[in-house]
């Protein structure tokens, strides 16, 4: 095809637009509609993600040993953990350290355990933290099965419950998403479709004298690509301005460990360019949908 | 070699009508052919076969060179270059000139901007239209209309014009206008296939006649009578 062609293309795509003003504003609202919802779902799901990457990125299985073993055999457990190929990093931390540990976390209270420091009644710990968060409950029961481990604890029960809630909320997500894009995409083929009735004619003419399909099929994928793009300007420019308000007022009056919202930047580039590409491609898929059935030779 | 060449061929719509029942005919390269019949006789069929607009349900077409039968949906444009179709209705687009609507039919093969340019004013001024290259079609009477359609139809310098019924909606002056044109077209050496119910000329511009009744060939002389009383 040659630079001429593609000129032409793009003529004939933004002159069907203007001429068909209505249409044009209709698709372009059904984008706008369907992005501003997508983008924001888009942004919630996104953060909670993070939150969630966040508190599990935390979770870690701490490995209670036997007060019976000896110098050796803990050396041992510490090295049959650190080849379990799902295990990251294996710290061990002695009981006189758990000790202290415990009586900072517990500020006033935590003056009656000193009384222990004589005669310490914890156990030796290894802390270990596995490469991906969803290996910790498979890893810290192969872990329990090692001699000389009293008891592995991870927050049993909590760790399940929350990546369970962590893919259900994500699961929705996807489906609504989807669910919208398919309806935009259905309002645009339909919308484009009301234009190109009248362009019957025109179709028909390009075919006698003697337009390949793709020729024809040019202007609307174009066309389509166009209105999806003009759809996606408002969300995004809505969705930068409203997040990057939300972020500066909400990120500083956070005060809850693992809750922070994903940074202005890179964050809404990314979604700014989703967005962009979701349109893009929901309104050539319409366009190509409606102009199908008047291309069978 | 034949320019148009049918044998044996059968059209049956999906809808059960046999609009063509048994055709076998052939077409000298040069040649002007007027098809006549009564209204439903098959006229309209025979010709969109031509062009492949319809496929034949059994029997071979030959055009041009091109087997029709083995030509491939996606080969079909590149086949319709080599001839230009003209309709009773003009099919121009209402919102382009008389000079785009020429210059479509090569744009739309990408042609050479120059090249266009100077091969639409050639046509216009055949078709006497030169001083009308800027109005639109509904600025202009109905032969004029067709005489755009037919210099779109010939623009592009086809081997055959095929045309169904282009002075259907002319009153009889106009249609002679027409046909000065199609015969001019003729004499430069295109071949013409055109489907009319015009007695008046067919009678007095004397060609090879091919009558249709049901679809089949009743009557194929050189330099024949319109015939029927319809
Ligand atoms: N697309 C179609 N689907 C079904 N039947 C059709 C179709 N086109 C034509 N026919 C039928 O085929 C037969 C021949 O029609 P055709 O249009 O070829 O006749 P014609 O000779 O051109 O008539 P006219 O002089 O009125 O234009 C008619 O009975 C018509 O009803
Ligand atoms: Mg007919």
């Amino acid at each position: 095809m040659s630079i001429r062609t593609v000129g032409r293309h793009f003529r004939e795509s933004g002159k069907s637009l203007t001429r068909n003003g209505w249409m044009t504003f209709a698709s372009v609202s059904a984008v706008t509609v369907t992005l501003l919802l997508v983008g924001v779902f888009f942004v919630i799901m996104m953060n909670l993600n993070h939150i969630a990457e966040n508190i599990q990125k935390d979770v870690e299985i701490r490995v209670h040993l036997d007060p019976a073993a000896d110098d050796h055999n803990k050396d041992l457990i510490g090295k049959k953990i650190e080849q379990i190929s799902a295990v990251d990093t294996v710290a061990f931390s002695p009981k006189e350290k758990e000790l202290t540990n415990l009586i900072d976390e517990m500020g006033e209270d935590g003056k009656t355990f000193e009384l222990f420091e004589q005669d310490n009644p914890l156990n030796d710990v290894y802390v270990v933290k596995t490469k991906k968060p969803t290996d910790v409950v498979k890893t810290a029961k192969q872990i329990e099965k090692f001699q000389y481990v009293q008891s592995v604890k991870y927050g049993q029960g909590y760790v399940e419950k929350m990546f369970d809630v962590v893919n259900v909320a994500r699961n929705i997500g996807i489906v609504l998403i989807l669910g919208l894009l398919f309806t935009a995409m259905f309002l645009i083929s339909n919308t484009i479709k009301i234009t190109i009735v009248a362009r019957r004619r025109e179709i028909e003419i390009m075919r006698l004298v003697g337009a390949t399909n793709s020729f024809i099929r040019w202007p609307f994928f174009l066309e389509g690509a166009w209105l999806g793009i003009l759809g996606s300007i408002l969300p995004i420019a809505f969705i930068a301005v409203a997040y990057s308000y939300i972020y500066d007022f909400a990120s500083p009056r956070i005060k809850i460990k693992f809750v922070e919202l994903l940074h202005f930047n890179p964050f809404i580039w990314q979604i700014s360019l989703i967005l962009l590409l979701i349109g893009a491609v929901i309104g050539v898929w319409g366009s190509l949908m409606s102009v199908r059935k008047f291309l069978k030779v | 070699m034949f320019m148009i060449e049918m044998s044996e061929v059968y059209k049956t719509y999906p809808n059960g009508v046999s609009a063509i029942n048994g055709i076998s005919v052939k077409i000298n390269k040069g040649e002007f052919v007027y098809v006549v019949g009564p209204s439903g006789a098959g006229k309209s069929t025979f010709i969109k076969m031509m062009y492949r607009e319809e496929k034949p349900t059994k029997g071979s077409i030959t055009v041009n060179g091109i087997q029709l039968s083995k030509l491939r949906n996606t080969k079909v444009p590149i086949f319709r270059r080599n001839l230009g179709v003209v309709f009773q209705d003009f099919k121009l687009l209402p919102t382009l000139t008389v000079y785009e609507n020429v210059a479509f039919a090569m744009e739309v093969i990408e042609e050479h901007p120059k090249q266009i340019k100077k091969r639409v004013m050639e046509v216009l001024d055949l078709v006497g239209l030169k001083h009308k290259a800027r109005m639109v079609p509904t600025e202009l009477s109905g032969g004029e209309q067709q005489r755009v359609s037919i210099a779109r139809s010939i623009v592009n310098s086809p081997q055959v014009v095929i045309a169904d019924e282009p002075t259907g909606n002319l009153d009889p002056e106009t249609s002679w206008e027409i046909m000065n044109i199609l015969e001019e077209i003729n004499n430069r050496g295109t071949t013409i296939v055109m489907a009319t119910h015009n007695r008046d000329i067919v009678n007095n511009l004397k060609r090879r006649v091919i009558a249709i009744d049901n679809g089949k060939i009743v009557r194929d002389e050189q330099r024949g009578e319109y015939g029927y009383e319809y």
